[in-house]
């Protein structure tokens, strides 16, 4: 069995998790770090003391901006942002439940939109969200989609791509290739 | 002429619909072919990746295999997009193995890839294709030294995929003012706006949203421009739910790139969408046209 670390090194954007050296400058950069569970600097951290079930069930990763700031200011290389990836992929990939956020459900909406219409259908990802979150919520959104409607830019029907079906089909076989490994 | 695959994004034809109507606007007058990707998908996205980075690289294959196909640059005007479709792109090129397995799924759909496409975002290519300085030489209606805050964001520019400084960024600058127009200072230009996080946590993106506007207002920017889709909706749809959270009074236009350098070419209000933006450009372009009748000598 993998250790955690290795786990995390075997997945796109967690390969280079060996090389910080804990110098904190991902934390002191992140716009976000004061929202999160545990800091950038300590997930790293907490990942090479093998504390799996505690990271993969935190909050931290699912606050990350992308804004990528840590990445270009890391000294060693450590891609931060793409290790924050890593491990949404592992927590949503081995069914952790998150608590004190959201996005994971947005994200989920979000996806299952461009599965279902080849590219990414604003409104109904939206419609969605709250469906499956909290509907009141909706209602804070009113205005803003509302806006977004009256200036055209929010379409309630997605539009037809062709692409659609080739999407599924090309999805579909992926995860054969993947299933039989 | 230069001849481009272009790739709109899905946000394009939505809620940044001003930015792919001033793109298209702009192509000719700045002898760019653009020559839309057949049946382009979403580009595999930042939340994909962030549910499953394989399928979200296999999702952006498609579009790599369409595009190489054309033997053309694939241009995005999205930064987004082209942060995830030259992420998948190095990953593949990296990663044998997944490129192996991504071609035995792209082959359901007749399709192979080969790691040959270069992906390269709009902006980029306005500066070192058509250059700042053709730019200039085709402006009709200079925008008389319209105060801007230049806004990168932060996909345009980071992780620094060699194009401008992550930290430090000058290309929006350099163009704002080959428009006739002044780049203010914009100590945040290459902050983050929240992105997409103004969904399930709007207090927080609200709160990153309103320091980007005081800080364009405090430094006189009479609009601010950003090619960022995402950034554009944050700073302009949300403008009106930041003055009612933080009893303020913003009313500063949020323009795209494409839409600013439109107008400078003389390029119709109608044609750049500017209809489309929520905090009104007018005051902008009354603002250039008075100062060229030399009604306003500038505030």
């Amino acid at each position: 069995m993998k250790s955690f670390v290795e786990e995390v090194a075997a997945t796109p954007g967690g390969e280079n998790i060996r090389a910080c050296i804990q110098c904190g400058i991902c934390t002191g950069t992140c716009p976000v770090a004061n929202e999160m569970e545990y800091s950038p600097r300590g997930i790293i951290a907490m990942i090479r003391a093998g504390m799996r079930d505690e990271v993969l069930s935190s909050n931290s990763m699912w606050y990350c901006l992308s804004c990528y700031m840590c990445t270009v200011r890391c000294p060693r290389g450590v891609k931060p942002t793409e290790m924050a990836h890593a491990l949404e992929c592992l927590a949503n990939q081995q069914g952790f439940k998150v608590k004190g956020t959201r996005t994971p459900a947005m994200y989920r909406s979000f996806v299952s939109s461009i599965k279902g219409n080849g590219r990414v259908h604003e409104f109904g990802t939206m419609f969605r969200y709250y469906l499956t979150t909290n509907p009141l919520a909706a209602l804070k959104m009113l205005s803003v989609g509302l806006k977004l409607f009256l200036h055209k830019r929010l379409p309630l029907i997605p539009k037809r791509v062709k692409g659609k079906q080739d999407l599924s089909e090309l999805i579909q076989k992926f995860g054969e290739i993947r299933g039989s490994q | 002429m230069k001849y481009y695959s272009y790739f709109p994004g899905c946000s394009s034809e939505a809620t940044a619909k001003g930015l792919g109507l001033s793109v298209q606007a702009i192509a000719k007058p700045l002898d760019m072919e653009l020559m839309e990707l057949e049946d382009w998908t979403c580009c595999g996205s930042t939340p994909y990746g962030s549910l499953d980075e394989r399928e979200a690289i296999l999702v952006a294959a498609r579009n790599l295999a369409l595009a190489e196909k054309t033997g053309l640059d694939l241009v995005t005007p999205c930064p987004s997009c082209f942060v995830t479709l030259y992420g998948a792109n190095l990953h593949l090129k990296q990663h044998p193995q997944l490129m192996g397995e991504v071609n035995e799924a792209l082959a359901v759909i007749n399709l192979d890839y080969h790691g040959k496409v270069r992906v390269r975002q709009l902006i980029e290519v306005l500066f070192r294709d058509v250059t700042p300085e053709v730019i200039a030489s085709k402006v009709k209606r200079p925008l008389n030294g319209l105060k801007v805050a230049p806004y990168y964001g932060c996909q345009m520019v980071r992780p620094d995929y060699g194009f401008d400084d992550p930290e430090s960024p000058q290309s929006l600058d350099i163009l704002v003012n080959n428009l006739g127009g002044e780049a203010v200072p914009y100590p945040l230009k290459n902050r983050c706006c929240g992105g997409s996080l103004i969904i399930p946590e709007e207090g927080l993106a609200l709160s990153l949203i309103r320091k980007l506007l005081e800080n364009a207002v405090e430094n006189g920017a009479q609009c601010i421009t950003t090619p960022c889709p995402l950034c554009q909706m944050n700073l302009d749809a949300y403008q009106g739910k930041v003055n009612s959270k933080f009893k303020t009074n913003y009313n500063l236009p949020v323009l795209f790139t494409s839409q600013l350098i439109g107008i400078a070419l003389g390029i119709d209000p109608a044609s750049l969408g500017l209809n489309t933006n929520i905090v009104s450009p007018s005051k902008v372009l009354d603002y250039i046209s008075k100062v060229k009748q030399g009604v306003n000598s500038g505030t």
